[in-house]
């Protein structure tokens, strides 16, 4: 069986549909997992020491094993506690949490690699400790470790691929839609590559923007 | 060290002590700052003089003794958000001038002066702005505020912290070294800002190298050593007649005689 | 937590650990065998090979890593190669992590040459015998953490290839919580079991990196 392309345009729309919710999927994913991210760092840096050690293990716990199992265990294991969530949701919530352990790590190395005058001449104006890390502490360390932050935003969207298997309808799902009706996986599969491909270099302009206007306010 | 009489000083420490670890830094200090008066304070590189401005805006807190700003209590036994409340208050009422400037690089000197009158004292963005507009002109280069810190010198970097310091209308200004940093033909543009703010009338504790600044513009010089300080004088006597043994190998030090 | 149930799960789960470091192994050794070609390939004088190891690094590292699997094992009878399913995962699995690999260790080979290979060519080293005597030795040490990060991302790559049915550590507690309708203790055994591999990777690369150190 030779390879046939014009298969594809057929479905350009279920790829296109894929293509965007893998988008959606990425961009929810990745503002969860900054927001949370931040969260962690705080939490870590300055929360109360009970704190610590349950989220530098929760934390350890989402680096240290592969975002399958955890997406695995979200699915299922949200329904065995009887909580009943869109599958939408898991997959956001799955990738989101799981890069939100990854940019903790960096946002906390960021706000330390600050020198400490920062904070100091915050406080000395009379800032509270949140005024003096939200106005302050905070534009820095983000502006400082934009360029590895991007990069695990980059990675966020290629793991996003994985939701495919608890069912999200997104780009790879798209295609084994494709495969299933017209039993060409190789047509379909590289279909989904360049589209992930182009989806990949959208993001690192994006990205490279934002550096470099990052890189301007220093 | 003398004050209008019936009146509170505006700075009182009493028997400060501070150690870090083993360190003894500050070994009993006593210094009462008058309304209006300016102290400098010279010793040696590690005497305790920025750990003695640090503990009194707070930055540092003392082992034992007491700093009464305008006769309130500074260090009070406080934890946890009675002493955020109390430090934040205490804060307003203090301009702090650093060594190493410390603008903040992320914002324009224009938001720099403007963020703690709007997040801690509540002014609207007008308000503020308007506000540190006034006092980018007292430091002499309104023509500045679009511009971010690292695209000035280091003598303008300095009075844009002088002005951010006091857009919250500080009762006292300390400055830590202020003109350390600086390559010397940048000095004079710092210090002459600070003689006009000893001109209008602000109470300053001066952390200092520059004797002639101290000679001009002090009321009191204060030598410290060791965690002490070790003589309080008008720089006149000062100069002349410094008593102790270790005042004198300084001032012959850094006179260069 | 059911400890009879761990009990009877755990022989399974001990099995598919086996697997997840033989594939985690036999990708690793396909992998850093790539990478040094396409390293190779990228730090060459010829225009052709450099375009050619760009484009694998950027094409790799710009698709998701599933997709390939994918295409390898549905894919890959369409154009003539019909892998079984663990052979398909070492040869995925290995040809993406070698992408990442090849620039860890260009990377490395581009830190100490710049001035050392100079110095090597005016001693009257040809350029191949200033990379293998001066410039290799020196990266190699240079090579260990970069390629250590990337072994440990690869035990956690591994289990993709529980989407192409390859019994692993994944595979089987996929299986198993559903099954069992136990998600919590099956995660548990099987995140535990990928802590204790990448705990001994780590101190196994932590090792390396300092026998290596100078001095
Ligand atoms: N946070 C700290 N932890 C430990 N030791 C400290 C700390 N801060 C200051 N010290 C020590 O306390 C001593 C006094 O420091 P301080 O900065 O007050 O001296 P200084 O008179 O300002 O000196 P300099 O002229 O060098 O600025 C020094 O020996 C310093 O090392
Ligand atoms: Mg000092």
């Amino acid at each position: 069986m030779g390879l046939d392309f014009t298969v594809l345009a057929d479905y350009r729309g279920v790829l296109a549909l894929g293509a965007w919710w893998t988008a959606v999927l990425t961009l929810a994913a990745a503002a969860l997992s900054l927001g949370a991210g931040i969260l962690v760092a705080l939490a870590l840096l300055h929360g109360p020491r009970w704190l610590a050690l349950p989220v530098r293990g929760l934390a350890g716990l989402f680096m240290g094993t592969p975002l399958l199992l955890q997406l695995f265990l979200i699915y299922f294991g949200l329904a065995q506690l009887g909580i009943d969530i869109p599958v939408l949701a898991a997959g956001i919530l799955g990738l989101g949490l799981h890069f939100a352990a990854y940019n903790a790590e960096v946002i906390r190395a960021g706000i330390g690699a600050l020198e400490a005058g920062q904070a100091e001449a915050a406080r000395s104006l009379g800032l509270s400790r949140m005024q003096a890390m939200r106005h302050v502490i905070l534009p820095q360390a983000l502006r400082d470790t934009a360029p590895p932050l991007g990069g695990n935003m980059i990675a966020l969207l290629k793991e996003s691929s994985l939701v495919s298997v608890i069912g999200i309808t997104e780009l790879v799902h798209a295609a084994q839609r494709g495969i299933s009706e017209t039993y060409r996986p190789f047509e379909f599969y590289i279909a989904a590559a360049a589209v992930y491909y182009v989806l990949n270099l959208l993001m690192e302009a994006a990205l490279g923007r934002i550096e470099r206007r990052a890189e301007a306010s220093r | 060290m003398s004050d209008a009489p019936g009146r509170t000083p505006m700075i009182e420490v009493r028997g400060a002590r501070k150690a870090f670890g083993a360190a003894e830094v500050l070994r009993g200090i006593d210094l009462t700052v008058g309304r209006g008066e300016i102290v400098a304070i010279i010793g040696p590189s590690g005497s305790g003089k920025s750990t003695l401005l640090r503990a009194i805006n707070h930055l540092e807190t003392l082992d034992a003794g007491e700093i009464r700003l305008d006769g309130r209590r500074v260090n009070l036994p406080l934890r946890g958000r009675a002493f955020e409340r109390h430090v934040n208050a205490l804060r307003r009422q203090i301009g702090m001038v650093f060594q190493q400037f410390n603008l903040f690089p992320h914002l324009s000197v224009l938001d720099n002066l403007a963020l703690a009158p709007m997040r801690a004292r509540g002014l609207d963005r007008q308000e503020a702005r308007a506000l540190a507009t006034t006092y980018l002109e007292r430091v002499h280069i309104p023509e500045q505020a679009q511009k971010y810190p690292a695209q000035l010198s280091g003598g303008q970097q300095q009075r844009v912290a002088i002005a951010r310091a006091l857009c919250m209308r500080p009762k006292i200004m300390l400055f830590d070294e202020p003109t350390s940093a600086l390559d010397p033909e940048m000095i004079k543009e710092v210090l002459d800002v600070m003689v006009e703010l000893a001109e209008d009338g602000m109470t300053m504790i001066v952390v200092t190298h520059e004797m002639g600044f101290a000679r001009e513009v002090a009321d009191t010089i204060a030598f410290m050593d060791h965690g002490r300080i070790v003589e309080a004088l008008p720089p006149a006597q000062f100069f002349t007649a410094a008593r102790t043994e270790r005042a004198q190998l300084f001032l012959s030090r850094i006179l260069g005689h | 937590m059911d400890i009879g149930l761990i009990a009877r799960l755990l022989p399974h789960f001990l099995q598919a650990a086996g697997l997840t470091i033989l594939i985690s192994t036999l990708a690793l050794a396909l992998g850093l065998a790539v990478a040094a070609g396409i390293a190779a390939a990228r730090l060459s004088p010829s225009r052709v090979l450099r375009g050619f190891g760009a484009a694998y690094v950027s094409l790799i590292r710009g698709t998701p890593c599933l997709i390939q699997l994918f295409l390898i094992y549905f894919g890959g009878p369409q154009v003539g190669i019909t892998p079984g399913p663990f052979a398909a995962g070492v040869i995925g699995l290995g040809l993406n992590i070698a992408a990442y690999m090849a620039e860890a260790i260009r990377g490395a080979i581009l830190a100490v040459d710049r001035g050392q290979s100079e110095a090597a060519r005016s001693l009257g080293f040809s350029r191949g015998q200033a990379m293998r005597r001066v410039i290799l030795p020196q990266a190699a040490r240079l090579m260990i953490r970069p390629l250590g990060v990337n072994a440990i991302a690869l035990v956690k790559g591994s289990s993709l290839v529980a989407t192409i049915s390859v019994v692993e550590l994944t595979y089987t507690a996929q299986r198993l919580i559903g099954s069992t309708y136990r998600p919590f203790e099956v995660f548990g055994i099987a995140a535990l079991l990928y802590l204790v591999i990448i705990h001994t990777l780590r101190r196994g690369i932590d090792r390396l990196d300092r026998a290596y150190a100078p001095g």
